[in-house]
C-alpha cells in the first residue's frame, strides 16, 4: 500500500537510480544497458498507467516530497493533462527503448553504449521530472537534467557535425532555460512561492504588476526556444539530424511535447487565460506565430532533401499546429493540441524510427535511398506510408483528429481565417510525404550503382535476395507505432476523453 | 420511414477488402488468383440485391460502425439513391473483373496483383461513398477511392503515366482538402451534424440564423471540393488519367470514380443543403447553368480528340454534368432524370471503354483516324460501341432517351427554357463526336494492307462488352427497377 502511494516519485527515482546503476554494470556485459533501459522504461509506463487511473478515479493527485506540506515543500500534482503527458512520454521511452538494441550498435562506439544509456535513462528522467512536478522552480531543475542530458545524447554519436549541433543547441537551450530561469524568478519575487498551485490563486491580484508582465515575457520566449516555435527553432533541424536515430526519435517524439506541456501548464495553468488575452495580448501575438510556424516549417521541408532534416521541419510545423490549438482559448481547439500532443509523438515517433530502420540497413539518410525500398523492405515502408498519411491528415489516422478538432475549434473562436492555415499546413505536407511515397512504391529510376546493403555496419554479399527487411527488433516497435496511429485515428474516444478533461481544465 | 439496422451494408463493403488477403496469398498463381476477385465480385452484388427489397418496400437501412471521436462516426445509411448507385457499380465491377483478366492477360501487363489489389480497395471505397450516412464518412471513402485509384492510374509506370498520375492526384487530394474538408468543417461547425438528412442539413438549421452569404460559400466549397465529380475548371484531371489501362478508365473513370463524384454532388444538394434552401438561393440556376457550360465546352473539346480515349474522357466530362444539371434544376423530373442518369451513363460509357480497350489489345490503336473499316475486323465490338453511343445521345430504343427524357421534363419544370436548349445543342454535340467513329468503322474502307479477317478480342473481354451494351438496350425497355428507385428518391425528400 504504502508502495502505492509513493508512485509519483518512484517514477522519477528509479530511472534516476538506474542511470547511475548502468555504467557501473555496463562493464560486465554488452546487453545488460539495454536490458535495464527497456525494463526499467517499462516500469515508468505502467507506473505512468496506474497514475492516469488513479487521476480519472479521485482526480488530482498530490504528492508531498520528503513529507513536507507545500507551498514551502515541493509538490508532485498530477492531474489530467500531467497523467496524459506523462503516459506519452514514458510509453515511447519505453518503446524507443526497445528499439534502440540495434540502432545503438550500428551508430554508437561500443564502449560508448553504457553511457548512452545512462544518459538516456537521466533524459527521460529530466522529462519526466518536468511533467510530474507541481513546483516551478523544480520544472527547471528538471528542465536542466533533460537538457544536458539531450546535449549529451546529440553528441555521442560518430558524427562529427554532431558536436557542433549539440553545441549550438547547448547555447540556445542555456539561453531558454536562463530566461525561464528569470522569468521563475520574477514571479517568486511578485508573490513569494514557487508551487504552481499557489501561483495560480495569487497571481490574479497582481496582474497588473510590471514584474508579472515582464515574467510572462520571459516565460514565452524560453519555453519558445525549447519547443522550437518558429522563429527561434533555428537548433531543431541541426540537432534532429545529426545525432544519432535513435536520439533523433526519442527528442522527437518527446522532448519538444514535454516542452509544450510546459507552456501549457505556465501560460494557462499559472497565469491563466483572462492574463493571456486580456492583459497583454499574449495568445494573440502566439495565434500569429503558430501559423507562420505552421506554413513556413511545412514549406521548408519540402525543400530538403535530407531526410532527418525534413522530418525536423516537419516537426516545426507540427510544433505551430499545438501551439495554435492551445493559444485559441477555447475546449475543443485545446482539446485538439493536447491529442497532438500523443498523436505527433506517434506519427514523428513512427517515422523516425524508419529513418533509424533505414540508416540500419543502407546507411543513407538521403530521401534518394528511398527509392523502390517499397519491395525490399515493405513493412517498413508500409510504417512510412500510414505514418506519412496521418501527418497528410487523412481520415482514418491520428493526424486527422488532432486537426479536426484544431479547425472546429478555430472555427468556435470565430477565426475562419485559420482555417486556410491548417488546410495549407496539410496540403504542403501532402507535398513532402507524398512525393516519397510515390517514390518508394513507383520509382522513377533505379540507383546508378546497386545499394550496398549493410546490416548494421556489416555488409550482407547476398545481393540477390529481394527481400531485406531490418530486424525485428528495429521493426516491431516501428509497426507498433504505426498500428496505434490507425487505431488512434479509428477509434480515439478513449485518449479524446482525457484530453477533453484536461482542456476544461486548464481553461477554467 | 421505418429504419432497419442490419450488418449487410458493412459486409457488401468488406468484401473485396477481404479478397484482397487471398489476392496476395495467391500471388503465383494467377487463376486461383483472379477467382478471388470474381468471387468477392459476386458476393458483393448478392449481398446489395438481398437489400433491395428492404428498400423497395420504402425502408432505410442503417449500419453504425465505429465512432472516431465525438459528432464523428463512420456510419451507413442506405436509401434508395444509395442502393441504386451500389447496384450499378458492382454489376458492373462483376462484368469488370472478367475484362480485366482478359485484358492484363492479352498485354501481359506486369504487377497484376497489385492491379487486382487496387481494384479491390478502389470498389470497397466506392461502396462506402453510397452507403454513407453522413459527410464525414463520404470525405474518408472519398479520399480512399483517390488513394486506391492512384496507383492503378500509374500503374504503367512510363514517364507519361507518372505525370498523368500526379495530375491526378494533386488535382484530386489538393481540392478534396482544401474545399472539401474546408466545407465539411463549416457544416459541423454551423449545424453541429454531419448526418445527411431527407429535406437537408442546412434546411433543417435554418433557424440558426445562418448568413446567405456562409451558406453561399460553403455550398460553392463543397461543390469545388467534389472535383471528381469533373465538373469544369475541375476537370482537368480525368483526360490525363486517361493514361490508365483501359479497363481501369472504363470502370473508374466512367463508373466509380467520377460517379461517386456527382453521387456526392447529388447529395449535397438534396441531403445537405436540401431543395427549398437552393431555391431561395437561387443556387440550383446557377449549378445548372455552370453545368451547362461545362456539358457544351466539353463536348466541343471531344470534338476536336483524335485520340479515342481522350474523346471518351471528354464525352464523360460532359455527361457527368447532365447529372449535376438535372438535380440543380431541382424538380421532381430533373432528379430523376439526373439519377437515372446515373446508371444510363454508367452502361454506355463503360461499353464504349470496353470497346476502346479490345481494339487496343487486338490492334494497339488509339487513334480514331486509325479505325477506318474497323467494323469488318471487329464486328461485335463495333456494333456495341454503336448502340452505347446512340444511348448516350439519347436516341430511342436505347436507354439514354429515358434520361434525356426527364431532364428535358425537369428543364420545363423549372421554367428554365435556355436549359433545355443546351440540351438539344449538347445532343447535337455527342452526336457529332460519336457518329462519324461508327460511320468510319463500318461504311470506310480498311487502310492498304489489312485484311477484312475476323479478328475480335478474346471472349472473355467481349462477353463483357455486349452484356453491357445489351444493358444499354434493355435500360429502355425494361427501366423500372431503376425509374422506381429513382422515383423514390424524388418521393423520400418530403
Amino acid at each position: 500500500m504504502k508502495f502505492i502511494q509513493e508512485l509519483p516519485v518512484l517514477i522519477i527515482v528509479i530511472p534516476l537510480i538506474f542511470a547511475l546503476i548502468i555504467p557501473l554494470t555496463g562493464r560486465l556485459n554488452r546487453l545488460i544497458p539495454w536490458i535495464i533501459a527497456s525494463t526499467i522504461t517499462f516500469f515508468c509506463f505502467l507506473i505512468s498507467i496506474s497514475l492516469l487511473m488513479t487521476v480519472l478515479d479521485t482526480g488530482r493527485i498530490s504528492y508531498w516530497l520528503g513529507g513536507w506540506e507545500p507551498p514551502w515543500g515541493i509538490e508532485y500534482a498530477i492531474d489530467y493533462l500531467n497523467a496524459f503527458v506523462l503516459v506519452v512520454v514514458s510509453f515511447i521511452a519505453f518503446i524507443v527503448s526497445l528499439y534502440s538494441k540495434k540502432s545503438v550498435e550500428m551508430e554508437i562506439d561500443e564502449d560508448k553504449t553504457s553511457t548512452f544509456y545512462s544518459v538516456y535513462m537521466l533524459f527521460i528522467t529530466g522529462l519526466m521530472g518536468i511533467v510530474i512536478t507541481g513546483d516551478i522552480f523544480n520544472i527547471y531543475v528538471f528542465l536542466e537534467i533533460s537538457s544536458l542530458a539531450g546535449y549529451a545524447l546529440i553528441a555521442i554519436g560518430k558524427k562529427r557535425e554532431a558536436l557542433v549541433a549539440s553545441y549550438n543547441y547547448l547555447i540556445l537551450g542555456t539561453i531558454a532555460a536562463t530566461f525561464i530561469l528569470i522569468g521563475i524568478g520574477y514571479i517568486y519575487m511578485a508573490t513569494g512561492t514557487l508551487n504552481i498551485a499557489d501561483l495560480q490563486e495569487r497571481l490574479p491580484a497582481l496582474f497588473h504588476s510590471k514584474m508579472v508582465l515582464v515574467a510572462l515575457g520571459f516565460f514565452t520566449v524560453g519555453l519558445s526556444l525549447k519547443l522550437a516555435l518558429f522563429p527561434l527553432h533555428a537548433w531543431l533541424p541541426g540537432a534532429y539530424t545529426h545525432a544519432p536515430s535513435v536520439v533523433s526519435c526519442i527528442m522527437a517524439a518527446t522532448a519538444t511535447k514535454v516542452g509544450v506541456y510546459a507552456m501549457l501548464r505556465i501560460i494557462f495553468g499559472v497565469f491563466r487565460i483572462e492574463f493571456d488575452i486580456h492583459f497583454i495580448p499574449i495568445a494573440n501575438i502566439l495565434i500569429v506565430v503558430s501559423s507562420i510556424a505552421i506554413i513556413a516549417g511545412s514549406a521548408i521541408a519540402i525543400t530538403q532533401t535530407n531526410l532527418k532534416r525534413m522530418l525536423a521541419y516537419s516537426s516545426v510545423g507540427q510544433i505551430g499546429y499545438i501551439v495554435l490549438g492551445a493559444v485559441l482559448a477555447n475546449q475543443l481547439a485545446m482539446t485538439g493540441s493536447i491529442i497532438h500532443i500523443l498523436n505527433h509523438a506517434l506519427m514523428k515517433g513512427a517515422l523516425f524510427m524508419v529513418v533509424g530502420c533505414i540508416v540500419y540497413k543502407t546507411g543513407i539518410e538521403d530521401i534518394s535511398g528511398l527509392r523502390g525500398m517499397g519491395k525490399k523492405m515493405p513493412f517498413t515502408m508500409g510504417v512510412f506510408t500510414v505514418a506519412g498519411l496521418s501527418m497528410m491528415g487523412v481520415p482514418l489516422t491520428v493526424g486527422f483528429v488532432s486537426k479536426w478538432y484544431i479547425a472546429v475549434g478555430a472555427l468556435h473562436a470565430g477565426m475562419w481565417y485559420l482555417i486556410p492555415v491548417i488546410i495549407t499546413g496539410s496540403l504542403l505536407a501532402a507535398v513532402y510525404v507524398w512525393r516519397i511515397i510515390v517514390n518508394i512504391y513507383f520509382p522513377d529510376e533505379l540507383p546508378e550503382q546497386a545499394l550496398q546493403y549493410t546490416d548494421g555496419g556489416t555488409e550482407i554479399t547476398d545481393h540477390e535476395s529481394q527481400y531485406s527487411e531490418a530486424p525485428w527488433i528495429m521493426l516491431g516497435p516501428t509497426m507498433a507505432l504505426a498500428a496505434l496511429c490507425i487505431y488512434f485515428g479509428i477509434s480515439a474516444t478513449a485518449p479524446l476523453y482525457v484530453a477533453e478533461k484536461a482542456a476544461v481544465m486548464l481553461l477554467q | 420511414m421505418e429504419t432497419v439496422y442490419s450488418s449487410i451494408p458493412f459486409l457488401a463493403m468488406v468484401t473485396p477488402l477481404c479478397a484482397i488477403a487471398l489476392i496476395l496469398i495467391f500471388n503465383n498463381k494467377p487463376n486461383l488468383r483472379e477467382t478471388w476477385t470474381i468471387l468477392a465480385s459476386l458476393t458483393k452484388f448478392g449481398l446489395i440485391v438481398s437489400m433491395l427489397p428492404a428498400i423497395l418496400d420504402g425502408k432505410v437501412i442503417e449500419c453504425s460502425i465505429v465512432t472516431v471521436l465525438p459528432g464523428l462516426d463512420i456510419s451507413f445509411k442506405i436509401d434508395a439513391l444509395g442502393i441504386f448507385f451500389a447496384l450499378t457499380a458492382s454489376f458492373l465491377w462483376i462484368l469488370t473483373s472478367f475484362y480485366s483478366i482478359g485484358y492484363v492477360r492479352t498485354l501481359n501487363e506486369h504487377a497484376q496483383t497489385r492491379y487486382f489489389i487496387c481494384f479491390a480497395v478502389a470498389i470497397s471505397a466506392t461502396i462506402g461513398v453510397a452507403f454513407s450516412g453522413n459527410m464525414f464518412t463520404t470525405y474518408l471513402f472519398y479520399e480512399l477511392i483517390t488513394f486506391s485509384t492512384y496507383a492503378l492510374v500509374a500503374h504503367k509506370e512510363t514517364p507519361e503515366a507518372r505525370k498523368g498520375a500526379k495530375v491526378y492526384f494533386v488535382f484530386l487530394f489538393g481540392t478534396s482538402v482544401a474545399f472539401l474538408l474546408s466545407a465539411t468543417f463549416l457544416t459541423y461547425y454551423a449545424t453541429g451534424t454531419l448526418d445527411f438528412s431527407n429535406q437537408g442539413i442546412f434546411n433543417d438549421a435554418r433557424g440558426r440564423g445562418l448568413s446567405d452569404v456562409f451558406l453561399i460559400v460553403t455550398f460553392g466549397l463543397f461543390i469545388a471540393g467534389t472535383s471528381k465529380a469533373a465538373m469544369m475548371p475541375f476537370h482537368a484531371w480525368l483526360p490525363r488519367a486517361m493514361v490508365a489501362p483501359t479497363p481501369v478508365s472504363a470502370f473508374l473513370h466512367a463508373v466509380a470514380v467520377v460517379k461517386s463524384g456527382i453521387f456526392i454532388i447529388v447529395k449535397i444538394v438534396l441531403h445537405l443543403f436540401g431543395i427549398n434552401l437552393l431555391n431561395e438561393l437561387r443556387l440550383g440556376t446557377a449549378l445548372a447553368y455552370c453545368a451547362s457550360f461545362t456539358i457544351i465546352v466539353s463536348s466541343v473539346i471531344a470534338l476536336r480528340q483524335d485520340n479515342l480515349k481522350a474523346r471518351l474522357a471528354y464525352s464523360t466530362v460532359a455527361q457527368l454534368s447532365y447529372v449535376i444539371f438535372g438535380v440543380a434544376l431541382l424538380t421532381p423530373s430533373g432528379i430523376a432524370g439526373s439519377v437515372m442518369h446515373i446508371v444510363i451513363h454508367a452502361f454506355g460509357k463503360i461499353t464504349l471503354f470496353f470497346c476502346a480497350g479490345a481494339i487496343y489489345a487486338v490492334t494497339h490503336k488509339t487513334k480514331i483516324s486509325e479505325l477506318d473499316g474497323i467494323g469488318k475486323k471487329m464486328p461485335f465490338t463495333m456494333a456495341a460501341f454503336s448502340l452505347a453511343a446512340l444511348s448516350l445521345i439519347g436516341i430511342p430504343p436505347l436507354g439514354g432517351f429515358i434520361s434525356k427524357w426527364y431532364l428535358a421534363k425537369g428543364a420545363i419544370e423549372a421554367g428554365e427554357i435556355p436549359l433545355i436548349a443546351v440540351l438539344v445543342v449538347s445532343s447535337i454535340l455527342n452526336a457529332c463526336y460519336f457518329l462519324p467513329i461508327v460511320y468510319k468503322a463500318f461504311f470506310k474502307e480498311l487502310p492498304q494492307g489489312e485484311t477484312a479477317e475476323r479478328n475480335e478480342a478474346p471472349i472473355i473481354m467481349v462477353v463483357p462488352l455486349v452484356l453491357t451494351a445489351i444493358g444499354t438496350l434493355s435500360l429502355f425497355f425494361v427501366p423500372s427497377l431503376f425509374l422506381d428507385l429513382a422515383k423514390m428518391v424524388v418521393a423520400g425528400l418530403n
